[in-house]
């Protein structure tokens, strides 16, 4: 409930009475317009020919999937963008890697880009960054199966804006099969005993009496 | 052949030739339309469809493509409206349907005739008057079928069966009503300056002795005539038979295609012929300059090439008058009803009426053109409305009147 004290009521100023008859302010107007209509810039940006200044590192547009430094595919066939994906128009089929140092390949990658919402959850999902966004926007397709880019078309996505855009994490590569002791599996040792000494903070395990929960099974590990 | 040496060839063929450059105007004042409405939001618009799109796609590529300022877009908008669909939805009535976007098209295409486009012409010795009819009443005749546009908005609102369209409509109606008059009163006031009503009389009274126009004599008959001239052809800011945002499209909610196209095409033909007869009543017609005589535009000059000179002037002033409008449309929002109401008949018909009181007391003291009486008349008419104006208590509208009088507030500091 509003108290009528405080309530404040503003009137409209007294208009003069030249300005009552409209043609004054209408006059002051028209000056307005006058000078929008043929002494200021135009704001509009002619597309085709002139294209507004973005930023390429982090728009969301057609996808690419990224070679490794051998020039191989870099996806690993995990399924955790797929899985990721809200649209569900990433498909993929996975098969043995004919490579040494990787279990999986994708054997076809199907993403249907009239599907896809752009959000981005397939790039947050990639463990390998395999899989990425790119700076193109303005992709044409004359049917809707041409708009379903398979593994080659967005390898070539891949060669054509690697210039501008290179891949975030080019030093991921090197994958080793598990049960080699290999730099990826030293890597997480480390990390695994960083996250369990010193830190009380970030050690996720630790109940507040002091007494150490039992860690979660490993299941990598086992 | 005979016949073309007759006044009646002359005027046909003078019909034929006024109807194409008026229905050219139409094409490109929607154009220019768009244009403006672009330009003065800062903006470019229709610039891509190039007239002959080969030529601007044969250029060699390092001139970029040149696409003619667009000016093809009228060809591509008419192309358009005859390829779309043409719905008739099932609830019309459906005669009448058909009818009213011919009767708005048919009224506003036949008011011209009257307009005394260039004076007279001689041609192997044989005088013809620059003016399709020449009925002694040119003048009512003129504005008669002015108000029939509204003929083809009521049916064409009637027929659709839709309430907003009736709304649009019986808005136009009141409308129409209510601006005839101070529109009528207006002309009187050029009726008893000139004492004629065949337009190209009046012409001639404009071109004679010293060329003061009725501009002149009556300023404020002037502004009168051309406020009520926008809302005769339901433009903005009294556009209120089609106002998008409260009647969804008013009469033409449920026209479409070329049916829809005939409405537009109306509106702005009947905006060309009512800016020809602003420019012939008040603006001298085809005399290019007030208050001198220039060889080629007296009325005496009766060659081809005159002829052509005065109608160029003329139409020059016609699309003076039609970029007023635009511009005024993408200046000034749209009145409220009960404002529109109160500036018909709480402004315009009082100063018109007053203006009209100065030409009758100049008409009777045989002062009637006497610069220094009807001009100081006028000042006078402007004085006494903003003597009104400031007096008159502000205009109460909506729920202001139901407010509980002011509270005050001494703790809080507030006057009010
Ligand atoms: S951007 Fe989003 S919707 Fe598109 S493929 Fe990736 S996860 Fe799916
Ligand atoms: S998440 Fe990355 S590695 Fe896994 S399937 Fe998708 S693209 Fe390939």
């Amino acid at each position: 409930m509003i108290r009528d004290e405080d309530i404040v009521r503003v009137e409209a100023p007294r208009i003069s009475a030249a300005d009552r008859l409209y043609l004054t302010q209408i006059a002051q107007g028209m000056k307005v317009t006058l000078n929008h209509l043929f002494f200021k810039p135009r704001m509009t940006v002619q597309y085709p020919e002139q294209k507004r200044e973005m930023n390429t590192q982090n728009y969301r547009g057609v996808h690419r999937l990224n070679r490794d430094p051998d020039g191989r595919v870099a996806c690993v066939a995990c399924f955790m963008c797929q899985t990721a994906c809200p649209a569900h128009c990433i498909h993929i089929v996975a098969d043995e890697s004919p490579w040494e140092d990787r279990e999986k390949y994708p054997q076809l990658f199907d993403i249907d880009e009239l599907r896809c919402i752009y959000c981005g959850m397939c790039e947050e999902a990639c463990p390998v960054d395999a899989i990425e966004l790119t700076y193109e926007y303005d992709v044409v397709g004359r049917s809707r199966d041409e708009m379903i880019f398979d593994k080659e078309k967005l390898l070539e996505v891949y060669d054509s804006t690697k210039d501008v855009k290179p891949r975030k994490n080019p030093k991921i590569t090197g994958y080793q099969r598990t049960g080699d002791r290999g730099k990826y599996d030293q890597l997480r040792d480390r990390l695994r005993e960083m996250t369990q000494q010193s830190n009380p903070i970030s050690a996720p395990h630790q109940t507040v009496d002091g007494e150490r929960a039992p860690a979660p099974e490993n299941k990598e590990n086992a | 052949m005979l016949l073309a040496f007759t006044q009646l060839g002359f005027s046909s063929i003078l019909a034929l030739v006024i109807l194409g450059i008026i229905l050219g105007m139409v094409a490109y004042s929607i154009y220019f339309e768009r244009k403006i409405a672009g330009w003065v939001q800062d903006r470019y618009g229709p610039n891509r469809v190039g007239l002959p799109t080969l030529v601007g796609d044969l250029l060699p590529e390092k001139y970029g493509k040149f696409h003619f300022w667009g000016l093809g877009q009228p060809i591509a908008d008419g192309l358009k409206f005859f390829l779309k669909e043409d719905i008739i939805p099932s609830h019309v009535d459906k005669p009448l349907f058909l009818i009213a976007p011919c009767v708005s098209l048919i009224v506003a295409l036949i008011g011209f005739v009257v307009i005394p486009w260039g004076g007279q012409v001689a041609i192997f010795g044989q005088v013809f008057n620059v003016q399709v009819a020449n009925p002694d009443i040119g003048l009512l005749y003129i504005l008669g079928v002015g108000s029939m546009g509204v003929y083809g908005v009521v049916l064409g609102g009637w027929a659709s069966n839709n309430k907003y369209s009736v709304y649009g409509a019986v808005r136009a109606t009141a409308q129409m009503l209510s601006y005839e008059i101070p529109m009528g009163v207006a002309i009187m006031c050029v009726v008893l300056t000139c004492g004629q009503v065949r337009l190209e009389e009046i012409m001639a009274s404009q071109v004679a002795g010293w060329n003061v126009w009725n501009l002149f004599y009556h300023p404020v008959a002037f502004i009168i005539l051309w406020i009520t001239m926008f809302a005769e052809t339901n433009r903005t800011p009294f556009d209120l038979a089609e106002c998008e945002q409260e009647l969804v499209g008013g009469f033409h909610t449920e026209y479409s295609a070329m049916k829809f196209a005939m409405f537009f095409l109306a509106e702005y033909a009947h905006m060309i012929t009512g800016c020809a007869f602003l420019a012939v009543l008040f603006c001298g017609g085809w005399d290019p300059i007030p208050f001198v005589r220039i060889p080629l535009f007296r009325p005496e000059d009766t060659g081809i090439i005159a002829m052509l000179a005065k109608m160029a002037v003329l139409f020059g002033k016609v699309a003076f008058f039609m970029f007023m409008y635009m511009w005024v449309r993408w200046t000034v929002p749209r009145f409220r009803f009960d404002q529109l109401m109160r500036v018909a008949w709480k402004g315009l018909i009082p100063a018109s009426l007053g203006v009209l009181a100065v030409a009758i007391a100049g008409l009777y003291l045989g002062l009637h053109r006497t610069l220094w009486f009807t001009l100081p008349g006028n000042v006078a008419v402007v004085l006494v409305s903003l003597w009104v104006m400031s007096r008159a208590k502000d205009p109460v509208s909506g729920r202001e009147a139901n407010l509980p009088p002011l509270t005050r507030s001494p703790e809080l500091g507030v006057q009010a």
